[in-house]
């Protein structure tokens, strides 16, 4: 056989007993256990996990990019039929160059910040050996490739010129232009807006049969990867502990952790629907089990034989392997976690909502005379024990709205916030301390919005004290009380955060948000730093802080699942309009409006059907120069008349309080996928 | 010039001539702090106090002091530096004279300090944790805190004195060539090489340090590029942006520092100068030099912020904005 014959024949990445250990204070850690895995020429395969499970060391191995305290302990990897650990120097360089291509989280990072994309696409051909023109010309046509439709000015622009969805077009151009065997993707989408990861998950679906390239989609999101994968591998603590086909491995988890990562899913039910479970404990240090199941001290289907023996890859169907001894049980995992209390919020003629915005607006001027209405003429209501989910793409006003919610920003002059009837000053700093206490914040990112010097018991009594007004010793009960309403223990209070992980500082966030029996809370992306079964954990501490203190909730989230399971109504923002605000049911199953539309199509689900996807048209337009008629109308498929480019759409409201800004009759309107039996199948046991 | 680089320059200009101002009333304020007055200082401390008050009447020294500012600002601004109470003589000479040395004399701190100082920092980055990075880092650091005038009185005496490898006198005979120079210089120039090198090598280091660890560091690994073109094209064109900065910076100050360091040489430069302008209260020199030592620092600023600006495409583009 030729050469070439080993090369087109030989799968495009083959894991054979790999292991990864770091060495870490003279102590060898092992990262990885003896993974096997194969990925055939053209296959999209998904490696899932949480953070800490070795998904992305699996990445950095194959490439030979570990960290300097990182090795191959044992096994081979083999890419393209190459041994990746026996290449030498210029070998290596050229398995790089040519074979296999990564394409980092973060695309604003990836790029060179001080090179223009034409250099750094260039440079690509230039290493295959092109001339420096023909590289230029290359490069470009590989632009075009991505459905970049403006390829000349992109080549001479500076990354930061160009926007999130556009950089990892360029990235994506850059990984494919040297048509690789292997393609890995490391979580390619997360940070990116619902309607662009759509986008980019559509374009890497479609290049990838273009191209012929085998995939690695490294993702904790299991639903982007359900839309991508044709396999799927799932990793715990360094072991591959399940295997198989996409659809099947989802529809039928063969192993616990699997199974209990699906039910920390927020699926497609409504609040009051099925309860997400959780996934109780920490998954183990690295080496810190050496005997028996790693998955046994947080398995709901444990036994005795499963701390002793450990567990092999057990045949559980064509194709599918489960490393669990009890995998046809899995069925029978019983539910980790007490389902939260779900609170009705009060309504009637005789309550008064919590909150009232009043045509609120806010207009940012910009030098050279010009200005931005970031918001405009917002006008809602929130009743006690309501949670209003709020959507919309990047720019479309969400963080604006809950910044002058908060007072953070001053709205316009003609708005009015009032809280529990009361008018409030725009400005936090001229409100009663009263109106401070009512309104708090959950940030997305615990570690920027935890002092990293303080400790929890600080941080969280310094809320007591200066919004509560609470001292003394009634401050330290407080603060136990605190702890406790949010499953935090007092062994906790002396830790500093960088100590906690992840959920337990946003835990602490919540503690402190709640320190002064607010009213409303605005949770901005309060989960989407955190991985699925800590979020799950957290989106329950919500509900349940809810059911018991009657709080409202302002819910700023991109993942829909989580706005759809937690919200009473919804409300769609584009280009710093309300468009859309209903009941969620009426608003996520229609008729909705054609954004609204848009963005639920966008959105992946784990079962992997994805429908037909509404492609939205177009960038964004500037909100300086917003389109005349209805803002919508530059990208709206639905388009029907010159009306929809010359008069502003009434915000039609019918009797179940459900308005819609939109010129087409609702008869006409779009309906959301049906999802059949989801609503009423109880999750657990 | 109507290119938003263009307007950013007259911007900076405009408050470089701002701060240029405020350096001349300060110095001015505190040349009038000092006691004593110019007629006692050339005529001794024995002299008749009539012969101080007219030599000070001829001087202009017994005016009112917002008169003799704004005479000093006006002749200032017809390119007249004014007259030495001491030398009876324009200052410009003087003053331009020495400014030639020190920048003489910066031109070998720098030309010594940056090469060493980078290669240091990167070297380090590149064996972050391994004991070449530390002995390098504690090194530079132990050698910012030396004084210039330890360090200096050390070296005197180790290479000047002792081993008589280099001239003990920082002045080179009359009509000696560069090169003759440059063997005198390098001994003054050390000291201020010891305290430069710890802070550019440290800047160099965190941000090759950083660049490296970063991602699109990474991608250009994994585009199979050869390692110095990563180095070179990626990494240090990003890493050495602030070092620059800092260097670009340090030459103002570098200036500003070199009393110490020409007295103990016995360097005519401008901070010997200043020095010896103060104790003999002459006035108009002492005004003139530390201006000009403040306009070559504000010079040394806008050449650096410009530098930076153009390094960084993303600064260059909020220029714009």
């Amino acid at each position: 056989m030729s050469m070439t014959d080993t090369k087109t024949h030989s799968p495009a990445l083959e894991l054979e007993d790999l292991s990864v250990a770091y060495t870490v204070r003279g102590r060898d850690l092992p990262v990885l256990s003896n993974v096997s895995l194969t990925i055939q020429r053209g296959e999209a395969y998904g490696l899932v996990g949480e953070s800490g499970s070795g998904k992305s060391t699996v990445a950095l191995a194959l490439q030979r990019v570990l960290p300097s305290n990182g090795r191959i302990s044992s096994g081979h990897a083999r890419v393209a039929g190459k041994d990746v650990a026996e290449l030498g120097a210029t070998e290596l360089r050229r398995m790089r160059a040519k074979d296999v291509a990564m394409v980092f989280q973060d695309p604003g990072k990836a790029l060179n910040p001080s090179l223009t994309v034409g250099r750094q696409m260039a440079e690509v051909f230039e290493i295959l050996g092109s001339s420096g023109s023909e590289a230029k010309r290359r490069g470009e046509e590989m632009l075009g490739r991505v459905r970049i439709s403006d390829p000349a000015r992109v080549m001479a622009s500076f990354p930061h010129q160009l926007s999130g969805g556009m950089q990892q077009r360029v990235v994506i151009a850059m990984a494919l232009a040297k048509d690789p065997a292997l393609l890995i993707l490391d979580e390619p989408t997360t940070g990116l807006d619902a309607t662009i990861e759509a986008e980019v998950l559509d374009l890497v679906d479609t290049l990838r049969q273009e191209f012929g390239a085998a995939v690695l989609f490294i993702s904790h999101n299991l639903a982007a990867v359900a839309s991508l994968c044709n396999r799927v591998g799932v990793l715990y603590a360094g072991k591959l502990v399940e295997e198989g086909p996409a659809r099947e491995l989802f529809n039928d988890p063969r192993h616990p952790y699997t199974a209990g990562l699906l039910r920390c899913l927020p699926r497609a039910g409504f609040k009051g629907g099925a309860a997400l479970d959780n996934i109780p404990g920490f998954p183990p240090p690295p080496g810190s089990i050496t005997q028996g199941c790693v998955f046994a001290p947080r398995c709901g289907l444990v036994q005795e034989r499963c701390r002793v023996d450990e567990p092999p890859l057990y045949d559980v169907g064509t194709g599918r392997g489960s490393r669990c001894h009890f995998h046809d049980k899995v069925d029978d995992l019983p539910r980790m976690s007490e389902a939260p209390p779900v609170n009705t919020p009060e309504r009637g003629p005789n309550v008064e909502p919590v909150l009232k915005l009043k045509h609120l607006s806010k207009t940012y001027e910009l030098p050279g005379n010009r200005k931005v209405q970031a918001l405009r003429d917002v006008t809602l209501t929130l009743d006690p024990g309501e949670t209003l989910g709020l959507v919309g793409e990047s720019g479309s006003g969400k963080s604006t709205l809950a910044n002058l919610v908060l007072g953070l920003a001053e709205h316009d002059d003609g708005g009015r916030i009032s809280i529990d009837g009361t008018e409030v000053p725009a400005s936090v700093h001229q409100r009663p301390r009263e109106a401070i206490k009512a309104i708090q914040i959950i940030f997305q990112n615990p570690d920027s919005a935890l002092n990293r010097a303080h400790t929890v018991k600080h941080l969280i009594g310094r809320a007591v004290e200066k919004l509560a007004g609470i001292v003394g010793s009634e401050r330290e009960s407080r603060i136990r009380q605190l702890l406790e309403a949010v499953r935090l223990t007092p062994r906790q209070l002396p830790a500093k955060p960088r100590q906690l992980s992840g959920g337990m500082k946003q835990r602490v966030a919540v503690a402190r948000a709640f320190a002064a029996d607010p009213r409303v809370i605005v949770c901005d992306e309060p989960t989407s730093a955190l991985d699925v079964s800590v979020q799950s954990a957290i989106l329950n501490l919500l509900s349940e802080l809810q059911a018991e203190r009657q709080v409202s909730y302002i819910l700023i989230s991109h993942d829909l699942g989580v706005v759809r399971h937690l919200s009473d109504r919804i409300a769609v923002m584009y280009l710093g309009r309300l468009m859309e605000i209903g009941p969620a049911r009426s608003v996520i199953e229609g008729p909705h409006h054609p954004y609204t539309e848009a963005l639920l199509s966008a959105a992946p689900t784990v079962t992997g059907e994805r429908g037909e996807r509404i492609r939205l048209e177009g960038q964004i337009p500037s909100p300086i120069d917003p389109p005349t008629g209805c803002v919508f109308n530059t990208r709206c498929p639905r388009k029907f008349a010159k009306i929809c480019e010359t008069e502003e759409p009434p915000f039609a409201l019918d009797d179940e309080g459900h308005a819609i800004r939109c010129h087409l009759p609702r008869e006409k309107l779009g309906r959301g996928r049906r999802m059949e039996g989801v609503d009423v199948v109880e999750a657990g046991a | 010039m109507g290119s938003p680089f263009g307007r950013f320059l007259l911007r900076r200009l405009g408050l470089s001539l701002l701060t240029l101002w405020l350096v001349s009333v300060v110095v001015f304020l505190g040349a009038q702090v000092l006691p004593g007055d110019p007629g006692r200082a050339v005529l001794g401390p024995l002299a008749d106090a009539r012969a101080v008050a007219a030599l000070n009447k001829e001087l202009g020294a017994d005016r009112p002091p917002v008169e003799v500012y704004f005479s000093w600002v006006g002749g200032m601004l017809q390119g007249d530096l004014g007259q030495s109470y001491a030398y009876r003589a324009p200052v410009a000479p003087f003053v331009g004279d020495a400014l030639l040395k020190s920048l003489k004399l910066v031109g070998v701190i720098f030309l010594i300090v940056v090469p060493l100082g980078v290669g240091a920092g990167v070297i380090a980055a590149l064996n972050a944790g391994k004991p070449i990075d530390r002995i390098l880092s504690v090194t530079s650091l132990s050698l910012t805190v030396i004084p210039e005038f330890v360090s200096a009185i050390a070296l005197i005496l180790v290479f000047a004195v002792i081993l008589r490898w280099l001239p003990l006198s920082a002045s080179w005979p009359t009509g000696a060539g560069p090169l003759t120079q440059l063997q005198h210089l390098i001994l003054p120039a050390l000291p201020l090489v010891i305290v430069l090198f710890g802070y550019i090598a440290r800047m160099a280091r965190a941000g090759t340090i950083e660049a490296l660890s970063s991602d699109y560091t990474r991608t250009a690994i994994l585009k199979g590029l050869p390692w110095r073109t990563v180095l070179t094209r990626h990494v240090l064109r990003n890493a050495l942006v602030p070092t620059i900065t800092v260097i670009a910076a340090q030459t103002g100050y570098a200036l500003g520092g070199l009393v110490v360091v020409e007295t103990l040489f016995r360097y005519q430069g401008i901070g010997n100068l200043v020095l010896s302008a103060a104790k003999a209260k002459d006035f108009a020199m002492l005004q003139a030099g530390i201006l000009t030592i403040g306009a070559f620092f504000i010079v040394a600023t806008l050449i650096a912020d410009c530098i930076t600006v153009m390094l960084n495409p993303r600064l260059r583009a909020e220029l714009g904005r």
